[in-house]
């Protein structure tokens, strides 16, 4: 059984800098039509700081903040906003992933086309934090 | 672009693929397999994608080497070969 090195400098460190790597993940999702970045990477730095929280605090804890169930939940989340996202104007008469059909009411033109990129780039992020979540619990739990 | 600043990345770089390629130490292999990553992500930014770069540093250098040191626990430390 592989346990956790009980350190409170690591510990302190650990509490500290997860906020701020979640914050700048959640810039980079946001922003990523705009310059470097999306949603492949931000979800992966939004993962790497729930794998820090699983490293420095231990199974329990890091369990109260993201539930292993929950991680597969959104992952399958995020691949279906996906899908919903493509298919969505299909019924509306345009082609898979044609953001200009989208029905939503109040937008239009290029506004709605910004729209259907970001709810495409947060369900890519969603996606990958789960599954890259998903493969850390596997490991761990066939070795204890 | 300063050609120096590429000459000695591109060294750095070859000289860590060659060494965990050939150390025994799988602990070392891994340590030396996520400094290749960072060093091609400084190459990338260099070379002016720096998309490609953000990919390689948050993906590279960073959750590759948590999965393959959870990997190393089912395996032996040191490589037979």
């Amino acid at each position: 059984m592989i346990t956790r090195y009980e350190s409170p400098i690591v510990e302190v460190v650990c509490r500290v800098i997860v906020p701020f790597v979640q914050v700048f993940a959640l810039y980079v999702i946001t922003h990523g039509h705009y310059g470097p970045g999306g949603g492949f990477q931000g979800g992966v730095i939004l993962a790497a700081s729930f794998l820090l929280l699983r490293l420095c605090l231990g199974g329990e804890l890091a369990h109260q903040k993201l539930p292993p169930r929950l991680a597969i939940a959104l992952g399958a989340f995020g691949v279906l906003l996906y899908g919903l996202t493509g298919l969505v104007p299909m019924m509306a008469g345009g082609q898979y992933l044609d953001y200009g059909h989208l029905p939503i009411p109040g937008v239009s033109g290029a506004e709605l086309r910004y729209v259907g990129i970001l709810i495409v780039e947060i369900g890519i992020a969603f996606g990958v934090l789960g599954i890259m979540v998903g493969i850390f619990d596997n490991l761990v739990e066939r070795q204890s | 672009m300063i050609w120096q600043i590429d000459f000695y990345l591109l060294v750095i770089l070859i000289i860590t693929a060659v060494v965990a390629l050939e150390i025994r130490d799988l602990l070392a292999s891994v340590a030396l397999l996520t400094g290749y990553s960072f060093f091609m992500a400084l190459l990338f930014a260099q070379m002016g994608s720096v998309d490609v770069a953000f990919t390689e540093a948050a993906l590279g250098a960073g959750v590759t080497g948590v999965f393959l040191v959870c990997a190393l626990f089912f395996l032996e430390r040191r490589s037979a070969d």
